[in-house]
């Protein structure tokens, strides 16, 4: 009597573990999240693990092109109101249903997150009301025309007035009130090692394959490969570039792979006018010029074709990168089009120099950051290698994030490798790069170069109130190629993106870099 | 606390006076010694000439090319030099390099060793002989320097004074002083309750006579010993900085910062861009031990026959 | 004796203080933790808000006093980055470290005093001669190097061990920790060995000079012509008498495992304090570093304390100061 039912549960239990085991995924990203409230710190890695838990209005493909998300349609009702219609039926973990209500509470917590080392902020400010039409249909009031409001929504999470409205950061962090209406919910999160998701089977969109995710964060790059090679993980990203050569070959492993949104570039001192010194030009004998070369387009220029692109990708980056001559990668909205990188010419270059009247060359002082990008030191001695072969001997700085950053900030540098993580807007690095520096725009907050240019900034400020895509794009396209064509800083390339998974695996490699468990899936189902 | 009379016979106060001549006899009476002398030797030699003998200058960006980069042990370079041990990522030559590095990092270990050690036990011992608020305050300064991580010690002298070899050796003296300090002062503790010191003292000797001559003689051996192994520690700390982005300069590497770069391309086979610097840094670190274990015996009062 | 205590502890709530100060300055100076948490597109507006919710806006003096009175009523800040009171950030990793750096310290223990002790006793054998020369493998190799070809061999090529992480943890006392399953001591055992070599080393080096120089002293030549046995002699009269500096340095050893293991929790991806500080200094996520740096000092002055209480214990002729 009594044996059936145990040997039912038995078999039961034998089931459920090989059922269990290829229904778990284990993946080891590089960068550690450090907060589930998906409006505490606007950074990649805690926006990868908002994804899995929640949803946007508006959500992006795997090439950062805009999807409908919780959002249907959007469209301009009027030139400073948006409307959105919202995707009915749609539930929160604990069963509540999402309503335009809960749109409306979201925009209202992004300015009020207490403490928030960087906030969600920017995306509320140009809303100057929020209106609820009904249950599915909510509107957006600007002060003037806004044609990125779509793209700004692609980067806020929806909450749940009833669940969150009195929720802390602390909360979401304990996994509490990390309940959102995205594919995953949280079983457990450990600060800066793990996070443990199951399934959300009641997911508006497609199914994700696996049934638990262990979400580990890994941040040695070697170690990360190990735990893979191991057996210990299925997927990493930030595959390190040193191991590319290996992983090709190896049977055990599919590498999924996509041009990304960052580029690495290198800015210039325009801070100083042309009559000034900059700090870390002197001439031959290492005594001040009397001038800063750096204003002179033709020196930059010089630089810029000192620069053997093709090389840099090939043997530092090992393959995992494209030449590049402007922030957003062909196919991307208001790239711009006939701009080929900046091809090297070293011979050009030393025409070019002596032209401007240094003939001989100077000295130079190139700094990056060692810790930041993809061989980010490697890149500036690469540089620095060309640099010299046409008279401009460069010395190269490599130091942490922690102090490079402080003193980029303070335009301390003469020339300097830094990188950009587009959205896929050229209004994007052009406000935030090549903009002259405005504090009531918000303009030029990341130009440390200090790169001004009338034209430039007129143009980004049409850009700016042009609801007509397709006009718009033809002012980005003006404005990038009027700062290309002024060496307004010099591009080296644009990152690839890297994911590697064991074999029978395979994951959506997604343009915006975020690790996200519902891109993963058997190979077969491909 | 009262006082305790001691548990065991008190050993006879030892000569310190050795002649140099018989040093030297004695340290030569070990052949492995007098072997790890002559590597160490020809290691520092490579070290001082590096420029006349290294095949290329690593730290002239204008002689490496990165189409070179990465190249097998025995290629032939674009620029028709041939590499023995292989390049680097940057094409840098390998041989070069690590001639080059073993001067970087000699500097650094020894020197940050020989400072931290001369400043830790003056402080060990001054503490330990002057007792009461001295020893209070040296031993606090003690407490908080070894609570200090060398990273952060390393981040902030960079922010003050900028990247170069000489920091990063003030940044491991800053670090290590306290070490020697320690040490100095256990054992110093134990010895000045003997009767030599208790003597010296009857007889008024002056107290830097005292400390110097009699004190610092008997606290020798562990001195040596947590010396010579500060010595590797030293390299192995400026390796782990390097690995951490805050060592020396990325053009002119110290032998830590090529292994610390060729790490990243021991899983990919690329063995021998952290391999060979490895080796020179293993050679050169077991023939200061190896010297450094022979001049402790030698120098050890209490092991004197 | 309890006013020696008490002294001690008047000492260290100075140190304490000046410490804080250090981090202060120390970061005040590397740079400003704003430029490193906010998101790159943040404009001018919202750097001013970040500024201002984390309390950089006013004087770093004012800051610093801000602090001083917080902290006198047992509150030391709340991280930037994480949100979280710094205290129990540091309270929640540490068992992870605390749990590592002793199985480090047990390991060393284990295995550098038997074999220090026998190249002590046996100076000139062959054996003793290459345990000196393994051991000085010990502490030449880099420990991120050691690591990576740890999880090469064990993990990768082998498959005998877990490559990094914590595995399955246990409760005991409130708290998780590992080595209470079997899943978490497999984890366990690659980063405590790679922490373990250089201890082990500095173990078996000063066993062996203490043993050698101990063995020529008067009373243990006379213990041994009184006619003890060897065992007695050695485990007795020379053990004695070596533990002192073992003591010493394994102690401060034990502290700066627990503090500043960083490297191997990196290369193993060990969820401890050594990651949290190397993170938190990386973000100059201050309230961290200065509760870490407090709580570390503390540790220390502790920890020589001890190993001053134990001098006076291995060897009465070590007194405590009382008076100053």
């Amino acid at each position: 009597m009594m044996m059936k039912p145990i040997m039912a549960v038995a078999a039961c239990f034998g089931l459920l573990c090989a059922e269990a085991r290829a229904q778990n995924l284990t993946m080891a990203v590089g960068a550690p999240v450090t907060s589930l409230d998906p409006h505490y710190h606007q950074l990649s890695p805690n926006n990868a693990a908002s994804d899995m838990i929640f949803d946007r209005l508006v959500d992006t493909d795997s090439r950062s092109r805009n999807i409908p998300g919780l959002a249907l349609s959007w469209t301009t009702v009027e030139p400073n109101v948006w409307e959105f219609k919202l995707r009915p039926n749609v539930r929160f973990h604990n069963g509540n249903p999402f309503v335009a209500e809960d749109v409306a509470f979201t925009i209202a917590r992004l300015p009020n997150v207490p403490n928030s080392p960087s906030s969600y902020a920017i995306y509320a400010r140009p809303i100057t009301a929020v209106e609820v039409v009904d249950p599915l249909t909510v509107r957006f009031r600007t002060t003037e025309p806004y044609p990125l409001l779509p793209l700004d929504m692609t980067n806020v999470r929806i909450l749940n007035r009833a669940t969150h409205e009195r929720s802390t950061t602390d909360d979401f962090n304990a996994g509490r009130a990390a309940i959102g209406t995205g594919p995953y919910r949280v079983v457990s999160h450990r600060m800066g090692d793990r996070i443990e998701l199951e399934r959300n089977d009641t997911y508006w969109g497609e199914r994700p394959a696996f049934g638990r995710v262990n979400y580990r964060m890994i941040t040695n790059d070697a170690s990360r490969t190990a735990a893979l090679l191991a057996g210990d993980v299925d997927v990493i990203d930030q595959v390190p570039t040193s191991d590319l050569a290996r992983l090709r070959t190896d049977q055990r492993v599919t590498l999924s792979e996509i041009v990304g949104l960052r580029l690495i570039f290198l800015g210039l001192d325009f801070a100083r006018p042309a009559g000034e010194n900059s700090p870390f030009v002197t001439d031959n004998n290492g005594q001040p010029l009397g001038r800063n070369p750096l204003q002179d387009v033709r020196v930059r220029r010089a630089l810029s074709m000192a620069i053997d692109r093709r090389a840099i990708v090939e043997r530092v980056m090992e393959g995992a990168a494209v030449p590049a001559s402007q922030f957003l990668p062909e196919g991307t909205y208001s790239h711009v089009p006939d701009m080929p990188p900046t091809a090297y010419d070293a011979d050009g270059a030393r025409r070019l120099l002596a032209e401007a009247g240094y003939p001989q060359g100077f000295r130079i002082t190139l700094a990056g950051p060692n810790d930041r990008y993809i061989n980010d030191a490697r890149i500036i001695q690469a540089v620095g290698q060309m640099w010299t072969r046409i008279g401009v001997r460069t010395t190269v700085e490599a130091q942490p994030w922690t102090t490079f950053v402080a003193r980029a900030g303070r335009a301390d540098f003469s020339a300097f490798l830094i990188g950009w993580g587009s959205n896929p807007d050229g209004s994007h690095p052009l406000r935030n790069i090549l903009a002259t520096v405005n504090r009531d725009r918000g303009w030029g907050a990341s130009n440390r170069g200090r790169y001004s240019n009338a034209r430039v900034d007129e143009l980004t400020l049409q850009s700016l109130s042009e609801l007509n895509d397709a006009r718009r794009e033809q002012i980005l396209i003006q404005a990038q190629r009027l700062a290309a064509d002024d060496v307004g800083v010099i591009p080296l390339h644009i990152q690839t993106n890297i994911w590697a998974t064991r074999r029978g695996l395979t994951i959506a490699a997604r343009a915006d870099e975020l690790t996200r468990a519902q891109d993963v899936r058997p190979a077969a189902a491909r | 606390m009262s006082t305790t009379a001691l548990p065991a016979p008190a050993p006879a106060p030892p000569r310190v006076e050795t002649p140099f001549r018989r040093f030297v006899s004695e340290f030569c009476e070990s052949k492995v010694a007098l072997g790890a002398l002559v590597v160490f030797t020809l290691i520092a030699l490579a070290a001082i000439f590096a420029p006349w003998i290294s095949p290329q200058d690593p730290y002239d960006l204008g002689v490496l090319d990165i189409m070179d980069g990465r190249l097998e042990p025995g290629s032939v370079g674009a620029t028709g030099i041939t590499h023995w041990l292989g390049t680097d990522d940057q094409g840098r030559d390998m041989l070069s390099g690590i001639i080059y590095g073993l001067r970087i990092s000699l500097i650094v270990g020894a020197g940050s060793a020989i400072i931290a050690c001369l400043v830790g036990a003056s402080l060990g011992l001054l503490a330990a002989y002057a007792g009461g608020r001295t020893d209070g305050a040296i031993m606090r300064l003690v407490d908080l320097q070894l609570s200090f991580p060398a990273i952060l010690a390393a981040l902030m002298i960079l922010a003050f004074l900028g990247k170069g070899v000489l920091n990063v050796v003030i940044a491991l003296v800053i670090v290590e002083w306290a070490y020697y300090a320690r040490t100095v002062r256990g054992t110093a503790l134990v010895e000045r309750r003997r009767e030599y010191i208790e003597a010296a003292q009857c007889l008024a000797l002056p107290t830097h006579r005292i400390l110097f001559r009699h004190l610092l003689p008997n606290c020798l051996p562990p001195l040596i010993v947590v010396g010579t192994m500060q010595v590797a520690r030293a390299i192995a700390l400026e390796a782990t900085l390097s690995f951490l982005g805050l060592g020396v300069p990325i053009t002119e590497p110290s032998l830590g910062l090529l292994i610390a770069n060729g790490y990243e391309y021991m899983l990919s086979g690329k063995y021998w861009i952290s391999f060979y610097p490895g080796i020179a840094l293993l050679i050169t670190i077991v023939s200061i031990n190896l010297v450094g274990d022979q001049l402790r015996d030698v120098l050890n009062p209490r092991l004197k026959k | 004796m309890s006013l020696y205590l008490l002294r001690r502890l008047i000492q260290a709530v100075g140190v304490m203080a000046v410490m804080s100060l250090i981090v202060f300055l120390g970061v005040f100076a590397i740079g400003d933790p704003v430029d490193i948490l906010i998101a790159p597109d943040a404009d001018q507006i919202e750097r001013e808000r970040a500024i201002i919710a984390l309390g950089l806006d006013k004087p770093l003096w004012m800051q610093y006093l801000v602090f001083l009175g917080n902290a006198l009523r047992g509150d030391l800040g709340r991280s930037f980055v994480f949100n979280e009171p710094a205290l129990q950030l540091i309270m929640g990793r540490m068992p992870a470290t605390l749990e590592l750096a002793l199985g480090a310290t047990i390991m060393a223990i284990i295995i550098g005093l038997p074999l220090g002790l026998y190249a002590g006793l046996r100076p000139n054998g062959a054996i003793s001669k290459a345990i000196l020369a393994i051991s000085i493998l010990g502490f030449s190799l880099p420990t991120f190097w050691v690591g990576l070809m740890l999880i090469m061999v064990f993990a990768v090529q082998l498959g005998w061990l877990p490559s990094t992480g914590r595995g399955e943890t246990a409760m005991l006392f409130g708290l998780r920790w590992s080595f209470l399953t079997q899943d978490g001591l497999a984890h366990l055992i690659m980063p405590a060995t790679n922490l373990a070599l250089f201890k082990i080393s500095l173990v078996i080096r000063l066993t062996r000079a203490g043993v050698r120089e101990t063995m020529l002293m008067d009373y243990v030549k006379f213990a041994r012509a009184k006619g003890l046995s060897p065992a007695r002699v050695t485990f007795v009269h020379v053990f004695k008498n070596i533990l002192i500096p073992v003591v010493t340095v394994v102690g401060l050893e034990l502290g700066s495992t627990i503090a500043f293991s960083v490297v191997t929790e990196s290369v193993f991806a060990w969820p401890g304090m050594g990651k949290l500080i190397i993170d938190s200094i990386n973000v100059l996520d201050r309230p961290v570093i200065v509760a870490y740096l407090m709580t570390i000092v503390l540790m220390f002055i502790t920890i020589n304390l001890i190993v001053d209480l134990t001098y006076s214990f291995l060897d009465p002729r070590v007194r405590l100061e009382s008076k100053g």
